[in-house]
């Protein structure tokens, strides 16, 4: 027993030599190679789990916007930009710790979010504290960019939840002809914010007055005792916000109610396979977007959907982009970081932040952004630049 | 009136809790121990019946059926892997085991099947509809009430009318006496995990065209049939159903009455206060244990 354990600390300590003696000839190696290091950049998203498609949809927009710049030589004097990728399981205490590890460990230059608003949250105070900048693609609730952090290190290109309430009850009352709105909300911390947000909506819209708010669990069975209780309160039109399996259990309850209510979403639907989950009523439901595939596209649209019809062969046509806000959001984020690093000249977390706050001009996908961030406004998309679509089979389409 | 369709989703979900409630009956009520994990064997049922029948495009009835079957095999490996090695040595870890073994069906459904939920498609159980009173009413809502019912009065008929029902049950009062009847109680114990696993399947493929499907769709099933199970007196077939419809209306009417904030907590405040004035149970009673 005693010579096993001495062999064992014999073997550990030459190990610990060699280790130690390679530790010497590393940095050396290491500015040698510096000129060509790749630039990290990190992604922590929904890459399994009920939101799998959501963390999908925006790795393609990252990957092809990162394509185009490495193929025109990558950033600052040559380096090519790479791609590091981390599951968050749509659970805010794995997201954190899949975004120490790309600070800390990977040493990623800036990092993206994903689609669920309570792990963007939960990742918030930690890149403020590292200096890490980090750009939300898709998660809305308000306080992730509004977190009184100063400076703040968070940036956001998506919907915020403040404006999308706006448009939500705007849309109900203007489009749909509805006067009394039923809030049937997520609960959770997304849900919460976006309760905030339809109140002050509703304060600001004399057109329309909410007449009930019920909220719902991820694995609620059976809406229709929350259902029955907005209906009791005369609501003529449900505002749901939630994601896709969760979504689908409120359009499955309504259903079985009979009660043909229109429904007005926050888009969390979009972000799985809402159209088979939901079942035949899925295209009752209008929900907002910030880019639609279908109809016209601009130059940069059209070389998108190019790019995304060759590099991944089931994308047929605008059709087969599920979720295409994520998308469409993580290929205009990735161009805006790529423009604000060069224009930093370097991956340092604080310049990086400082250009962003002025970053000029940038013809993007979804509008030609002017700049788009600065100092109070870390979000680059507003009211106006959302959309109003619906599923028709498994396609989104917008609503005319 | 508009409580009605409230009460219809509660029958519907509590005929489920007593479905999966009666699985705890079976096997309690033969061995004196239960497979914690029905929750999951629920879940299983549902996944088998999708993969049978959508992912591979067998017909319905066929994916249905070995669904509910291979549940009843399930059950008969959880008695054999998770409870019996343990009963054999004396000890209460079958508790701890058959948690262990639903936590591991979880997972190699979540490798297998797959972290994405999944929807049945449509069937004439949801898309077709009646009225009644201005109710509408689809017929997997009668469907799964009466399959409940249904099979509390086999269970009752099983184990008070027949020789197969009444081995089973001198089984738990004395294995030895019964061996020496002639019953052969590793058998009859099987048996009733087979039936548990069997009803847990039937709950599953019922709640499937309800539900998403997904590995983690059974846990809170799973725990709400066991405190449905508790509650009924976990020694009384007729008593578990229809605590299950009891806790089904009451998580309904509570939604309904008070809003969504409060069901959790007044449904299970209520499941405490019944047991504190009640320790055996709404329908239980208490055992006589000789030492």
């Amino acid at each position: 027993m005693k010579r096993v354990l001495s062999i064992s600390i014999g073997r550990r300590a030459a190990v610990a030599v060699f280790v130690s003696g390679l530790a010497f000839l590393l940095p050396a190696v290491h500015d040698e190679a510096r000129a060509a290091d790749p630039i990290k950049i990190g992604q922590v998203a929904a890459l399994s789990g009920p939101s799998a498609q959501s963390g999908e949809a925006i790795t393609r927009g990252l990957q092809v916007a990162i394509d185009e710049i490495n193929a025109k030589g990558g950033l600052l004097g040559g380096r090519k930009i790479e791609l590091v990728q981390r599951d968050d399981e749509s659970n805010p205490p794995r997201g954190l710790t899949a975004a120490r590890e790309l600070i800390f460990k990977e040493k990623v230059a800036a990092l993206f979010g994903g689609l669920d608003s309570p792990v963007s949250l939960a990742i918030v105070p930690l890149v403020n504290k590292e200096k890490v900048p980090f750009i939300g693609v898709w998660a809305a609730a308000t306080p992730i960019t509004r977190n009184g952090t100063n400076p703040n290190f968070v940036f956001r290109v998506s919907a915020v939840d403040e404006y999308v309430d706006m448009r939500l009850l705007k849309h109900a009352s203007e489009k749909l002809g509805a006067k009394k709105a039923g809030l049937i909300l997520i609960n959770n911390p997304w849900g919460e914010s976006n309760e905030k947000g339809l109140k002050a909506a509703d304060e600001n819209n004399p057109n329309i007055e909410i007449v009930g708010i019920e909220k719902f669990e991820n694995n609620d069975v059976d809406l229709v005792p929350q259902l029955t209780r907005l209906k009791q309160a005369g609501a003529d039109v449900l505002i749901l916000v939630g994601n896709a399996a969760p979504g689908a259990q409120v359009m499955k309850s309504r259903e079985r109610m009979g009660w043909n209510v229109p429904v007005v979403s926050h888009w969390g639907i979009s972000g799985g396979r809402f159209p088979e989950l939901a079942g035949p009523t899925a295209g009752d439901a209008h929900f907002v977007q910030t880019y639609s595939f279908f109809g016209e596209l601009n130059p940069v649209g059209q070389r998108l959907l190019a790019a995304l019809m060759k590099k991944y062969p089931e994308i047929k046509g605008p059709e087969d982009i599920f979720s295409p806000v994520g998308t469409a959001n993580a290929y205009d984020a990735m161009h805006l970081l790529a423009k604000a690093i060069e224009k930093a000249g370097s991956t340092d977390g604080d310049a990086i932040r400082q250009a962003l706050e002025n970053l000029g001009t940038h013809e993007g996908l979804i509008k030609t952004y002017n700049n788009p961030f600065s100092k109070d406004e870390h979000d680059a998309l507003g009211p106006d630049d959302y959309v109003m679509v619906r599923y028709e089979g498994e396609r989104i389409v917008p609503v005319k | 009136m508009l409580l009605i369709s409230a009460l219809i989703t509660g029958l519907g979900l509590g005929s489920m809790y007593g479905l999966l409630a009666l699985g705890f009956y079976v096997t309690y009520a033969v061995s004196n121990t239960v497979n914690f994990a029905q929750g999951s064997t629920m879940m299983l049922g549902a996944v088998l019946a999708f993969t049978f029948g959508v992912t591979l495009g067998w017909p319905m009835w066929i994916a249905v059926a070995l669904a509910i079957i291979l549940c009843a095999v399930w059950g008969v490996i959880v008695e054999r892997v998770a409870v019996n090695p343990f009963v054999v040595r004396g000890s209460n870890s079958w508790l701890m085991a058959t948690v262990a073994l639903g936590i591991i069906l979880e997972n190699v459904v979540l490798f297998t099947f797959g972290k994405d939920p999944r929807g049945m498609p449509p069937s004439v159980l949801t898309t077709e509809a009646f009225y009644v009173a201005d109710i509408k009413i689809q017929p997997l809502q009668i469907v799964i009430p009466v399959t409940g019912l249904a099979i509390a009065v086999c269970m009752q008929y099983l184990s008070t009318r027949t020789k197969y029902g009444k081995a089973l049950l001198a089984v738990v009062q004395n294995a030895d006496a019964a061996r020496l009847m002639g019953i052969n109680v590793t058998v009859a114990i099987l048996a009733a995990f087979a039936l548990s696993g069997l009803f847990a399947g039937i709950a599953g493929v019922l709640i499937a065209p309800l539900f998403t499907i997904s590995a983690s769709m059974g846990t809170l099933f799973g725990i709400k049939a066991f405190a449905v199970a508790i509650l009924g007196g976990i020694t009384n077939p007729w008593g578990v159903v229809v605590a299950g419809l009891i806790y089904g209306l009451a998580e309904a009417s509570i939604t309904a009455l008070l809003g969504s904030t409060y069901t959790q907590i007044v449904t299970f405040s209520l499941v405490i206060l019944a047991l504190a004035l009640r320790p055996h149970g709404l329908f239980g009673q208490a055992a006589v244990k000789k030492v």
